[in-house]
């Protein structure tokens, strides 16, 4: 039955994370944008201790075992991101937790890999996990990755430089965390001989060489990793080392990460927005400007239509989330949905906090306030986990049945 | 709990429609546009799938089925996606039908009702729209005064479905002074009453198939009993969210024709020695067209969700409306800049649809779900 109401387990969760969002992130999130580099400790290890004993967010594998009933796991996290990430986005993303790369393992690794790997997010210190993708030569176009993977014995040597790595100082510098690097055993393979390896810290041959300066998320360093014959055992490649013949089957496992993903950084993308159209509607409300649905489009002001313009595009953005989220949930292939929740969401906020900067004028763009920040945090979810454009390439292949040499 | 999967019942009678809309409604649809007419064959055949009388309790001639926005919402979704004209016709009794179920007192609902049960298509419908360029609901220009066991009514509305032939028309006037819906009721008027004048059938951009009418009222005066929901009245605010999801559904169905109809010539014309739909700048406009498409459909549904457990959908309904106007306008007129030249022929569905689509930022209680 057609149901907009969501659980009350997801409505308890989110209620405390509110609680954080606005108690501990709030009021030092400009200090944290302001000392990019530096780490909020506090906030850090509360988030850590605070992870062991709720559920830690973490995304879904996006694979329902056999004979598990349908949750809301997903959708569950896709509501605590949004909370999070009106709290703060880039302290977010600088919670600790598996990440990206715990994503990976929890997708394509083997149970044993699993234990070995995502056992360490329970007990001892903060943990961080992260995947290095982009390459300085390349972005979207993750099939034409260079960092090799020689075979020596009973070791993997890696080759190459990852740029764009969130967390990755966390991972690999700060704690004993892994990064999950993309790497390709076999070039004349194409897209099928890509494989994802685990690197964890202290991995001979890895070296953290710098974190961006950045244009928003500045609590969320993004790391430069440079690998130089690093050596690191056998059976810490994810999946399967077999190269498939004329297929990219191994690749499409690694890509089905992002069906999972996608809505997660959309629902981070419209955390922001909220937070940008809650901005303004309190302002609004005490200049005792109210805002009059109902009344013909013809006479609102211009102010009344820009509002209303971002809470509708705001909440189309929600609602595609929740639904590809729900699809996960239910076991359903989602990846034309994920693609449509990240695309629009990346947008709509990008030119939702925009336009919240300017309906503010001089409040919107002094840093006194936190809007200005937003607008600069919004804009990265129109970019990572696969731009606007490259989520509407996916789409458009799925609506027309192409595939990526009919459609490129 | 959160859930997007309509019941087995909903799918039922979507798929009934839908089989409906495809088969009989879509081949007429160029026809009726072009013709001004929708052949009463084909209403008849919509009045015996129960598109108005299937809300209708049984206690008065009707089959009591649970009346639900969300459901109206996947109706008319498949309908408009046949075609605007033919489904605002089928669907214009429903105009009258749907606020006497809601509102309607006692007397009224046997006294009316009974007149849309029968076995033929019979017509009905609603005057909301007002001639004036800051025509607004919340604050309508025509008045009605009540004078000892009378309603006297005077002003001017337009865009009256069906307006011609309607055996009743509900007409919505200001009771009160000042703005606000509050201040407003629906008039029962007999076919005939003297001071209803029915002008000359409008013409308009799109919606051609469908027969619309500016009516005057001077002095035309209704029994008091005539007022909808009696001296309680009516909660014409209420009426207006349904009227809004049934027309952000609408433009949703209208929105994924033009869509569908642009994929499938794109993935046949070739240009440069490629089908175009390869080409990017095509590929990205369809994949937009496709994700707001569905963007507009949840924010609809959302809007009906909340209307069908009780509350208030005013603030949902309103910006679902907004947004599926603005989406099916650039929808549309995508499919045509796909079509290219083609897109402007008449030969071609979306050229149609683009003039129908145009009218949604317009349109205000046209539909009702």
């Amino acid at each position: 039955m057609i149901n907009f109401e969501l659980q009350d387990e997801i409505i308890n969760a989110r209620n405390m994370i509110h609680m954080v969002a606005e108690s501990a992130m709030r009021p030092i999130s400009r200090e944290y944008d302001e000392r990019e580099h530096e780490k909020p400790w506090d906030f850090l290890n509360m988030m850590w201790v605070a992870s062991q004993t709720a559920n830690p967010v973490t995304f879904g594998d996006g694979k329902r075992k056999e004979g598990d009933k349908p949750g809301h796991r997903n959708l569950q996290s896709i509501v605590t991101i949004e909370e999070l990430s009106w709290g703060d986005a880039g302290l977010y993303l600088a919670i600790p937790n598996p990440g990206l790369g715990g994503a990976a393992v929890a997708a394509a690794g083997t149970p044993e890999q699993k234990q070995r790997f995502l056992a360490r997010f329970r007990g001892g210190d903060p943990k961080w996990g992260a995947m290095a993708i982009t390459e300085p030569g390349c972005g979207s176009d993750s099939a034409a990755i260079t960092t090799t993977a020689k075979r020596d014995g009973d070791q993997w040597v890696l080759n190459g430089t990852k740029i764009y790595v969130t967390s990755g100082r966390m991972a690999i510098s700060e704690s004993d965390g892994f990064v999950v690097v993309w790497a390709t055993i076999d070039k004349t393979a194409g897209r099928g001989g890509i494989k994802a390896f685990v690197v964890e810290r202290g991995a001979e041959g890895m070296t953290l060489v710098k974190c961006e300066d950045k244009l928003g998320i500045r609590a969320s360093d993004t790391a430069q990793i440079v690998f130089e014959d690093c050596r690191i055992p056998l059976d810490n490649l994810l999946g399967n080392p077999e190269v498939p013949k004329n297929s990219s089957e191994g690749f499409k496992g690694v890509m089905a990460t992002f069906d999972a993903t996608r809505p997660a950084v959309a629902a981070s993308a419209i955390g922001i927005g909220r937070a940008a159209v809650d901005y303004v509607r309190d302002v609004l409300a005490k200049e005792g400007i109210k805002i009059r649905y109902g009344i013909s489009p013809r006479k609102l002001t211009a102010m009344e239509r820009d509002f209303m313009d971002m809470e509708a595009h705001l909440q189309a953005a929600r609602l595609l989330t929740w639904r590809a989220s729900w699809m996960m949930d239910q076991g359903m292939h989602n990846n034309l949905e994920a693609s449509m929740a990240k695309a629009k969401a990346g947008l709509a906020v990008t030119q939702v906090t925009q336009k919240a900067v300017e309906i503010l004028g001089p409040l919107g763009y002094s840093r006194k306030c936190l809007i200005e920040k937003w607008m600069r945090d919004a804009k990265i979810n129109d970019i990572f986990e696969g731009t606007q454009q490259i989520n509407l390439m996916i789409i458009a292949r799925r609506i027309l049945g192409y595939n990526s040499k009919e459609l490129n | 709990m959160f859930d997007l999967q309509p019941t087995e019942e909903q799918q039922q009678v979507r798929e009934a429609v839908s089989t409906f809309a495809r088969e009989q409604v879509r081949p007429l649809a160029r026809e009726c546009d072009e013709k001004g007419e929708v052949p009463s064959s084909l209403s008849q055949q919509g009045w015996e799938l129960g598109l108005v009388q299937s809300a209708i309790p049984e206690e008065f001639g009707g089959f009591g089925d649970v009346r639900s926005a969300v459901t109206s919402s996947l109706v008319l979704e498949e309908l408009a996606w046949a075609d605007l004209s033919i489904a605002m016709h089928m669907l214009a009794p429903r105009l009258i039908v749907f606020p006497l179920i809601d509102c309607g007192t006692q007397e009224q609902k046997e006294r009316v009702l009974k007149a849309y049960t029968g076995d033929t298509f019979t017509a009905g419908t609603a005057a909301v729209m007002e001639p004036s360029f800051d025509f607004d609901l919340s604050s309508l220009a025509t008045s009605a005064v009540r004078q000892n066991g009378s309603y006297v009514l005077n002003g001017a509305k337009c865009f009256v479905p069906l307006g011609d032939e309607a055996e009743h028309v509900l007409v919505y006037a200001r009771t009160g002074e000042g703005d606000g819906y509050d201040k407003t009721s629906g008039f029962l008027v007999d076919r005939g009453t003297p001071g209803m004048k029915i002008v000359e059938r409008e013409k308009n951009m799109g919606i051609k198939g469908l027969a619309t009418h500016e009516i005057v009222l001077e002095n035309c005066k209704v029994p008091a009993v005539n007022r909808l929901g009696g001296d309680a009245g009516c909660d014409f605010n209420k009426l207006m969210n349904y009227s809004r999801i049934a027309l952000a559904s609408m433009a949703v169905g209208v929105a994924r024709a033009a869509f569908e109809y642009a994929r499938d010539y794109a993935k046949e014309r070739r240009a440069f020695g490629q089908f175009i739909a390869q080409k990017q700048a095509i590929a990205f406009m369809l994949a937009e067209m496709a994700l707001e498409t569905d963007a507009a459909r949840l924010l609809a549904w959302e809007a009906a969700w909340k209307l069908d457990r009780g509350e208030d959908a005013t603030r949902e309904s309103y910006l679902a409306k907004n947004y599926a106007a603005n989406v099916v306008l650039k929808v549309t007129d995508n499919a045509v800049q796909v079509l290219g030249g083609h897109g402007y022929i008449r030969d071609h569905l979306v050229e149609l649809l683009l003039r129908n689509g145009r009218g949604f930022a317009t349109f205000e209680g046209l539909a009702i779900a």
